[in-house]
Order: structure tokens, then sequence, then C-alpha cells
């Protein structure tokens, strides 16, 4: 017997309820990372088997079949032969089957069967196939295949006693491993159809009519009518969630923010440390930290919708519209993760399983209006449109957000497929996808999925964004402006000195010194702009008064309207955004696809301010 | 005795509601993948399938069909090479 903790792995169909089974199993302390040299996520975590032994479990991609179609259905089939790159062999496979889809489910389930590996089977959902009226005998199916087969629910917690038990006594049986010959017989995928739907025939004792309310649930959300209403709605309210609730736990974050800085104050010397941890470290990843409430508002509509099932809906609705930019209704659900953040947007193409469809969805998830962009946004809304009301109770400064919203959409569809048809050419791909059946998403995995999200924000605000905020800083307080030099301190910074050679190549767009100075420490992250304008102008304070001013107030002293409108068409298109250069890195394994999306939104950046620029001077605004 | 008369049906033709088997796949007028995905969703021939729901705005397209107690989403081109006799 080995010492080293057993790995156990858990196999399945797409819709199998794996990860639920995952996270039932492990808990909250999960590990995720790549495999080695490819994009695909290896999800790991321990438990302990109900005589207490250890085991290490492993999520592995679902599969339809031993015959890969996509990356991630390889990495499935090479951790299952023991021969994946990064993994050992696994000691035991968990197969998990959907109760109520056996004859679908079962063909992946007699494909790793008959490989004549320890398997243990979990009949999973048990409750939904009863609901639909499907009366189960599973010893005749552990008979029938023989293996164990363990009835479960993951989501309810039921049978993980009955599963663990199994396991543990699937790894102490050390007797060579006898597959029933009809299995290894079965040996094309036409076979394994013929038998998984005898098989599941046998296995299913009655079949009633049972609550179809998943069937009548489709008739009105794919209706051809009410099907995309109801969906624009849903996208109407999700937006509007992620402004109307979090002002209130924005305005807590914000106080913390301002409590933390004024304790700081007043408890620290005057000096160089207080400045540093006041102006540089709180204010800097304060101003950041304040998205979290959006981003996880934004995030949790996007793990219920996925979670109930309804997001391969939305992606069967906007297929065709996305099929007139070269794309499918699978690059649906990435651009919509890529309005809260791009990162996970572009993680999610993953499930892309045309190459070209996916590196297009990955080089334009940047263009849909990410939360950080919302700042920026907010702060020049504010300070240059003014708040009037066009007609119908809508206001002047949300129309101009929501058309910078559309902004990017549009441009994001014409770059598609421009994209379509030169680098990422190649015959328009399919759209071929399951859609399971409607579910009450379970709240234990949408907080599991928050926390995930929010660590990972969190992660970047004390890493990324903590050293750029600080290393501007720094920038612009050093070297010290001497006491009688007519220079700014702004001016006379080792900042504002890199600043005045990058300002002749953005004057022509009407930048002036502070934009050009708070763009480079954005090029971190877009948010960072806002407090680099703060920090710029709070620096470059000459007296009391003028310090007291807020920033809106500066704004609109030191910037003309063609300016903000400029700087505005900026940040639709410019890539300012560390995390999202290095995440394109590791999704296309090179610099050669991140070096090409940051080229090509620099350049429409700049046109589009431009134009934005000289448009608004010919009119004279 | 004459043998009824087959009008060839594609699946992309099949009306709403209708159950059909499938007779013939033209598996060369698609990718080796594609052809992969096809099959892992349980499309081939014999297999008996009913279109439920098509796609949005009048277009037809994709189309919803049921296959087993499946529901999958495929465009009307990878449709179009699957021909069906419609069941009574």
């Amino acid at each position: 017997m080995s010492l080293a903790t057993p790995l156990i792995v858990l196999a399945g169909n797409p819709n199998a309820g794996k990860s639920a089974l995952f996270n039932a199993l492990t808990g909250a302390r999960q590990k995720i990372a790549n495999y080695p040299g490819v994009t695909v996520e290896r999800k790991s975590g321990h438990f302990q088997m109900s005589d207490g032994r250890p085991v290490e479990l492993v999520d592995l991609p679902g599969s339809y079949s031993l015959d890969p179609t996509s990356p991630d259905e390889a990495v499935t089939r090479s951790v299952i032969q023991g021969v994946q790159e990064g993994e050992r062999k696994p000691d035991a496979i968990i197969i998990v089957l959907d109760a109520a889809n056996l004859d679908n489910h079962l063909r992946f389930a007699l494909e790793i069967i008959a490989l004549g590996r320890p398997v243990v089977v979990a009949l999973n959902m048990v409750d939904l196939a009863e609901r639909d009226g499907l009366t189960l005998d599973p010893a005749k199916l552990e008979e029938a295949l023989g293996v164990p087969v363990v009835p479960t629910v993951a989501v309810r917690h039921r049978g993980l006693d009955e599963l663990s038990a199994a396991l543990a006594k699937r790894l102490d049986d050390k007797a060579p491993i006898k597959v029933p010959a009809f299995i290894t017989e079965a040996g094309t995928g036409h076979e394994r159809i013929q038998l998984a739907k005898k098989l599941a025939n046998q296995t299913v004792i009655s079949e009633t009519a049972g609550r179809r309310w998943s069937e009548r649930a489709d008739a009105l959300f794919l209706h051809p009518v009410a099907g995309p209403i109801i969906l624009f709605a849903l996208m109407f309210v999700m937006f509007q969630a992620v402004f109307a609730w979090s002002e209130a736990p924005i305005g807590w974050i914000e106080g913390a923010t301002e409590w933390a800085a004024a304790t700081v104050d007043a408890n620290l010397p005057s000096g160089f440390i207080r400045d540093f941890i006041v102006e540089g470290a709180i204010s800097g990843v304060g101003s950041v930290v304040v998205f979290l409430p959006q981003i996880l508002i934004l995030f949790l509509f996007i793990l219920v919708l996925e979670a109930s099932g309804y997001m391969t809906r939305a992606a069967f609705i906007m297929d065709r519209l996305m099929a007139t930019a070269g794309l499918s209704g699978r690059s649906f659900i990435p651009l919509l993760s890529s309005f809260a953040c791009a990162i996970p947007g572009i993680m999610a193409a993953r499930s892309i399983a045309d190459p070209k469809d996916r590196l297009t969805t990955i080089l334009i998830a940047p263009l849909m209006t990410c939360s950080a962009r919302l700042p920026v946004y907010a702060i020049i809304i504010g300070a240059f449109i003014p708040a009037r009301d066009v007609g119908m109770g809508v206001g002047l400064q949300g129309l101009v957000l929501f058309a910078l919203y559309l902004f990017g959409i549009v441009g994001a569809m014409v770059v598609a497929v421009v994209l379509r048809s030169t680098v990422a050419k190649g015959p328009n791909s399919g759209f071929l996808m399951e859609m399971p059946k409607y579910q009450v998403p379970h709240i234990r995995d949408i907080l599991l999925g928050l926390w995930q999200r929010a660590w990972i924000f969190l992660r970047r605000a004390g890493t990324i964004i903590f050293a750029a905020t600080v290393v501007l800083w720094l920038m612009l307080s050093f070297p010290k402006v001497p006491l009688d030099s007519p220079v700014s301190q702004v001016e006379y910074s080792a900042a504002g000195r890199i600043a005045s050679v990058i300002e002749p190549v953005v004057a022509p767009i009407g930048f002036n010194h502070e934009i050009t100075l708070a763009l480079i420490p954005a090029m971190a992250a877009r948010e960072v702009a806002v407090s680099a304008l703060a920090t710029t102008y709070a620096i470059d304070a000459t007296d009391e008064e003028q310090e007291a001013k807020s920033l809106t107030e500066r704004l609109q002293s030191r910037w003309s309207l063609p300016t903000a409108l400029a700087f505005l068409a900026w940040f639709v298109f410019a890539p300012q955004c560390i995390s999202t250069i290095a995440v394109t890195r590791r999704e296309t394994n090179g610099w050669k696809w991140p070096s090409f999306m940051v080229a090509y939104l620099f350049v429409l950046a700049y046109i589009f301010a431009g134009i934005t620029y000289w448009t608004a001077v010919a009119l004279g605004l | 005795m004459n043998a009824p008369v087959k009008l060839a049906m594609t699946l992309d033709k099949l009306p709403m509601r209708k159950r059909a088997k499938i007779s013939a796949i033209d598996w060369t007028s698609m990718s080796e993948n594609e052809g992969a995905q096809i099959r892992n969703l349980g499309l081939e021939e014999g297999v008996e399938v009913e279109k439920l729901y098509q796609g949005m705005f009048g277009l037809h397209d994709p189309i919803a069909l049921k296959v087993g107690r499946m529901m999958i989403a495929i465009r009307k081109l990878h449709a179009s090479a699957i021909s069906v006799d419609i069941l009574a």
C-alpha cells in the first residue's frame, strides 16, 4: 500500500453535477491551477473518507467521451489513462452520471469502465429524476456494470457517506479488476450508444409523466417573441442592480477607507511614512476595493443564471445575432462576464470548442465595458455632462454612460467581423450544445463561487494595484522640487518628466499633462486613472484652499469639454490593464496575441479619442 | 405494389413538434471534430428526435431538439446534413 494520499478523480459528462459533487465533498478549500503547458483548469481539493483517511480529489473537465473534441476533453482522457503531465495516475475514478439522462451519460461511463481501472459510479441528481417521474433501480445497474453504484444528490449532500464508503472499499480491494465481457466488446461509438440505451432501459423501472416544469419553462424562455424580451429585461435588471444595490456597500467601504486614513493620520508622526501610508497605500487601494460590491452583484447574477441552466438558453437566443459577427452563442457567456471584468470572461472562453472562435472572443473581451471603467466614466461624466433630463425621465448623464457601453459593444462586433476575415479566418463555426434541465441554484455553490471571485479581485487589489499606486506616489513625490523653484512638484517629479516625453504623442488628441501622467500608472489598471488624477492634483495643490477643492471641481477648471470627451473615448478602447494582458498571454500560450491585442486597442483608442476631440473642437463645444 | 414515395426531409426543414427518426447523416459535409461533437450529443442514424424550438427574430436558426431525455442546440447548417423520416 502506498503512503501517498490517494488521488481520486471525478469524471463525467458536462451537466452531470460533477462540480456540485466536488463542492459537496471538498468544501470551500479548493485549489485552482492550470495543467502545465495547456489552458485547462485543474481543480483540486481534499476530503476525508468515512474511515478518516484523507484523499485528494480532482474535478476533471466535463467530457462526452475519451475521443476528445477539445483541449479540456484531451486532458480528461490523459488523466484517466494516467499519462497527463503534472498528474499522478489516479487511484480511483468516480464517474458522475445524471440519473435522469442515463442513456446519454452511460456511454462515457462504459468507455471508462472498459479500461479496467478502479471505478465507483455516483448516480447523481436522483431527486430530479424522480421529479421527472422516473423510478430507478441502482442495484440492477450495479450488477450489470460490475462496479459499485451509489445514488447521490450532491447539492443536498445526500449519499455522500455511502459514496465515500464505497470509495474506501474500492481502494482497499486489491484483487484484479474483471470487466464484464459485453462492455469490452462494445468497442465502437455506435455499439456503446446501443448498449447505453439498453442498460438505461433496464435501470428505469417505471416512467410516469412527472412534473415537466422544465419543459414548460422553455415554452416561455425560448418563445420566439417572449424569449428575447425576457433576456433583455433580465440584462436590464442586472445592470440596474449593479448600480442600485451597490450604493450602500460602496458607502461602507468609503467610510472604512476614510476612517483608516484618519486613524493613521492621527496616530503617526507626520513625515514620509505617514504620507506613504495615507496618500499612497490606503487611498490607492481603497479607491479600487470600492468596486467590489458592483463586481459581486454582477457575478451573483451570472452565477445564478449559470447554475439555473438559463445561461445556455441565453446562448441559444443570442446565437443568430452572434453569427452575424462570425461568432456563436457560446461567446455570449464570456462576453457577458466581461462586463464585470475581462479576466473571468477570457477564462470562460475556454468552453468554446472552435479555436478561431475562442481567439476572437478573447481578443474582443476587453471591449466590453468592465467595472474598472465605471469610476473613470463616472467622474468625467459627473464633471462635464450636465445632469439634464432629456425627456421621459431619461437623464443625459445616464444616456452618455449607456452610449459608452453601446460604443464598446458595437466596436467589439465590428472588430470581430474584421478578425474573423483576417487573423482568425476560418469556416463559420457551429453551435452544438446541450441545454440542461432547469434547476434551483444551490445557495452554497453560489456563495462559494462569489467568494472565489471576491478573493481573486482582492488579491489583485492587494498586489498589482497596490504596487502601481505606491510606485506612482513615489515617482510623483520625488525628486522634491527646490523651495524657490517656479516649477510645480508634479512637473519636477520623475513621473512628470516621463509624462513630458510622452505628451507630444497624445497632445494632438487633446490630452493635457495631467492626463498623460495618469495614463502611465493606469496601464496597471484602468481605475487607477482616477486615483492618479486625484494624487496628481493633490500633490500639485499650492495652498489649502486649492487642496480643499474636489477632484470634480479641479477637472472642471482645468479640462476643456473636448478633452474630457476624448478621454472617455480613449477608455472605451485602451487596453489599460496588466492583468488582462497577463491572462491573455496565459490563455493563448505566448506573447503573440496579447501583443496584437494591446497594439490594435491602442490604435483604436488613439483614433477614436482623436476623432472625438477634433469633432468636438470643430463643433465649438 | 409501389413502394411509398419518400420525400427527402432534412432536420432543418422538419416541422415543429414532429417526431422523426434520423435516416442518414452526411458526415462528409462537416469536419471530424464537428462530427464527433454531433455524435457526443447522441445524434446518429436510427435515433429519434423531436424539434422543440427554433431561433429568435423569425430567423429559425438555431434549432432546439429533443434527443432521448436531452435537449440540444444545433445550427441549421448542421441540421441540413441530417436526413430524417417523419414518424406518424
